[in-house]
């Protein structure tokens, strides 16, 4: 008989509060190490790569290896601009939550190349169907700050007409699907869209976001089923920034394999990429872009990043991982890794980056005096609460109506 | 104690009493709880007790479910009653019916907490009270505390009892007993005597509802958040309303509610929820089918709106002491 030494096994991060953190057991590869497989590769002979991590940019702001895009000077300044943008942007809407002009915000501070490299890989027509992370993706579509900022106020121009929480966006112009407090369901409708595309003909494509938390929930698996057997024109997109509010990634499966390799199981190519690499992101996105584009199907990317704030302004994360913690990253920052290869590339100065930091500033700044001069959550003009009664239909019922009235409203 | 650390305690009491308690939830681990109702207990209890789980409700409540056969009795935490929906067929489909579906040879003797009701500005996903979808599940259990005593005794009775207890916590309600009025400060437990918590073991049974206010003019049936608004309803008004805290939905507790319209012959239900086949309905037709030749005017239902809980209008939203009061005044002068 086998010794009896069943044990029921709790995952734990590497280090907790008051502890020197330790990111030892991230290995980080050198840049330009993996090779870029021809676009139309048989996914049977890349499983390999759910496991590598496709970096481009090496420590000294270089880029090395098959999978630099060579983008031009304006393409790189453009994708610095819109990180750079979404940092201010950010920023100042966490400093107007806490003077309480709002209720609630979400930053993506050290993941901005994450959606912003994406969004300018891929078409403007292609179709977003992204987390409450990826403001990027509107930035760099050059959608209005101020629009975003009025849904942020629920204030009298918010398109969302006050009903959704702060940053919960939705813009059909842009191409960006509206964000669902529920996590993951964006995941299989981005599929949908897809197929739907697909079966017209249609050359647009989808690309959706999850967290690698949220790959958990049911339907990131339902997204993996339907993508695989109906080929949809899909790229799909794990953000792994190691944290899920307070549950380490090892609380999501990440103790035993990558997220990448979730979607081996179900046939389709799947890479894992630097997602603080601006170049590694925009090329790995643009490689499954292409595919889908051709008819070749769905790409898994896991984007290997960190969140290094708060998971939302309701959050603490020093009650649950040391605080120095963001500081050895391994794979840096996103903003500071290109602005180094721009330099190194002679396209860029210090003096240039500070001067784009303060114009973004005072653009940011004037977006949101513009903003709130529409009003703000608890001051000024506001959408008639009348309308909350609107579009729960596309014609109001009688009892709405009734109720409507009943409200006084 | 306030209502957090009254169920912090229900639960700290429950897993030191009985190995069997399990519990587990999005976040419930080391960090204790995005509201922190379980902080400390992974600590104290150990990491086989009390732990994290995946983001997949739909995985909680089965994995609950498994568990409850082999012979544990998980307590498991949905993060908000909003994200309850990817477990609903396991709650609806296999933990309710497991003791029918067999003959009582399986049973689900699981907990299901979850924070509910707005009141915090969480939009349309951090604001619902589902109740009525659970109410309408034959085999479900669901109870709905209104104060800290109540919780943590109500708590513990769900925990021990042998059937699947949906256990929503106006979150509304964590640190304060919220009346309604949003414009005013909170006002904390500690002023309240419901605060007085035994740090021990006892139990609020399941099916007992509470006369928090007797009166004769007017019968007031609430629950959760709504039992503070209904009391200052009645404060304001001068009306003698009785205010009955239902405590809990199923099992009700109806010789206490018929009782009491049978004297006053007026009823008045509220609720958060949705007025559209909500609870306040079920109430309706049951004070009618029991109460109908001593009721002396209609029953009303104060409720929240047929729409999303919308972010801006929050208030505008929420059935406030203002709409309950006019309930009130209508029904006693009826
Ligand atoms: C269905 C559902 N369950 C739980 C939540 C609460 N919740 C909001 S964000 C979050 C963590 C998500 O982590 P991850 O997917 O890694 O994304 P990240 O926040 O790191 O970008 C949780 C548990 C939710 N919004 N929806
Ligand atoms: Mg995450």
């Amino acid at each position: 008989m086998l010794k009896n030494s069943s044990r029921l096994h709790i995952p734990e991060p590497g280090c907790r509060p008051g502890e020197t953190p330790d990111m030892s057991h991230i290995t980080v590869p050198p840049a330009g190490e993996v090779r870029r497989p021809a676009e139309d590769v048989d996914p049977a002979e890349i499983r390999d790569l759910a496991w590598a991590l496709i970096r481009v940019l090496d420590d000294g702001g270089n880029p090395v290896g098959d999978w630099n895009p060579g983008l031009s000077a304006d393409a790189l300044e453009k994708g610095l601009r819109a990180m750079m943008l979404t940092r201010a942007y950010d920023a100042r809407m966490v400093r107007v939550q806490r003077q309480g002009k709002t209720s609630f915000y979400m930053k993506s501070t050290g993941e901005e190349a994450v959606a912003v490299a994406a969004a300018l890989a891929l078409e403007y027509g292609d179709m977003c169907f992204p987390t409450y992370r990826q403001q990027g993706l509107l930035v760099a579509r050059d959608w209005p700050l101020v629009d975003m900022m009025n849904q942020v106020y629920s204030n009298s121009r918010d398109r969302l007409k006050g009903r959704q929480m702060p940053v919960f966006y939705s813009s059909r112009e842009a191409g960006f699907f509206s964000i669902s407090g529920n996590l993951g369901t964006q995941y299989s409708q981005a599929v949908g869209w897809a197929m739907a595309s697909a079966a017209d003909s249609d050359s647009r494509i989808a690309a959706a976001w999850i967290g690698e938390g949220a790959t958990a929930e049911g339907d990131f698996h339902h997204a993996l089923t339907f993508a695989s057997v109906y080929q949809a024109p899909v790229v799909l997109n794990i953000v792994n920034n190691q944290w899920a509010i307070s549950s380490f990634s090892g609380i999501a499966g990440g103790e035993r394999t990558t997220f990448a390799s979730r979607g081996l199981g179900y046939g389709i190519p799947s890479l894992r990429v630097d997602g603080n690499d601006f170049l590694a992101v925009y090329a790995v996105t643009r490689w499954a872009a292409n595919r889908a584009r051709s008819g070749l199907g769905p790409t898994v990317i896991e984007l290997f990043t960190y969140r290094a704030e708060g998971h939302s302004t309701s959050d603490d994360p020093s009650k649950y991982r040391p605080g120095t913690e963001a500081a050895v990253w391994p794979l840096g920052d996103p903003i500071e890794r290109l602005k180094a290869h721009m330099i190194g590339a002679g396209l860029w100065s210090e003096d240039q980056h500070a001067a784009l930091e303060r114009e973004l500033e005072e653009v940011v700044r004037a977006a949101g005096k513009e903003s709130e001069s529409y009003g703000t959550l608890k001051e000024g003009a506001r959408i008639p609460a009348s309308t909350m009664f609107d579009d729960v239909y596309k014609e109001m019922p009688p009892h709405l109506v009734e109720q409507r009235k009943q409200a006084g409203l | 104690m306030n209502m957090i650390e009254a169920l912090n305690s229900a639960m700290d009491v429950a897993l030191t009493r009985d190995p069997a308690v399990t519990i587990f939830g999005q976040d419930v681990g080391y960090f204790g709880g995005v509201f922190r109702a379980t902080d400390g207990l992974q600590r104290k209890h150990g990491l086989t007790r009390v732990f994290d789980a995946p983001i997949s409700e739909g995985g909680i409540v089965a994995v609950a479910v498994g568990m409850g056969a082999y012979g544990k009795r998980p307590v498991v935490e949905i993060q908000f009653a909003d994200y309850i929906y990817p477990a609903t067929d396991q709650l609806i489909s296999e933990a309710a019916r497991m003791r029918y579906r067999t003959g009582g040879e399986w049973w689900s003797p699981i907990t299901v907490r979850s924070p509910y009701g707005g009141g915090i500005y969480g939009g349309q996903t951090h604001s619902q009270s589902p109740e009525g979808i659970f109410t309408h599940v034959a085999g479900l259990k669901t109870v709905i505390p209104s104060n800290p005593y109540d919780a943590k005794g109500l708590l513990i009775a769900a925990i021990e009892d042998d059937d699947p207890v949906l256990f929503f916590e106006p979150k509304r309600l964590y640190n304060g007993p919220f009346d309604g009025h949003h414009d005013k400060p909170v006002e904390p437990w500690s002023k309240h005597p419901a605060s007085e918590v035994p740090e021990g073991h006892y139990v609020v049974p399941l099916g007992k509802a509470n006369i928090v206010r007797a009166g004769n003019a007017v019968t007031v049936l609430a629950y959760g958040t709504m039992v503070h608004v209904a009391l200052a309803a009645a404060q304001e008004t001068g009306i003698d309303a009785e205010v009955i805290d239902l405590r809990t939905l199923m099992p009700l507790d109806l010789e206490t509610i018929t009782r009491s319209v049978s004297r006053t012959g007026r009823c008045v239900v509220v609720h958060e929820a949705t007025r559209t086949c909500g609870f306040g309905a079920e109430l309706a037709a049951l004070v009618q089918e029991h109460c109908f030749f001593d009721l002396e005017a209609p029953i009303e239902r104060v409720t929240g709106w047929d729409t999303p809980y919308p972010h801006a209008f929050e208030w505008e939203y929420f059935p406030g002491p203002k709409r309950v009061g006019e309930a009130l005044r209508r029904t006693v002068e009826a």
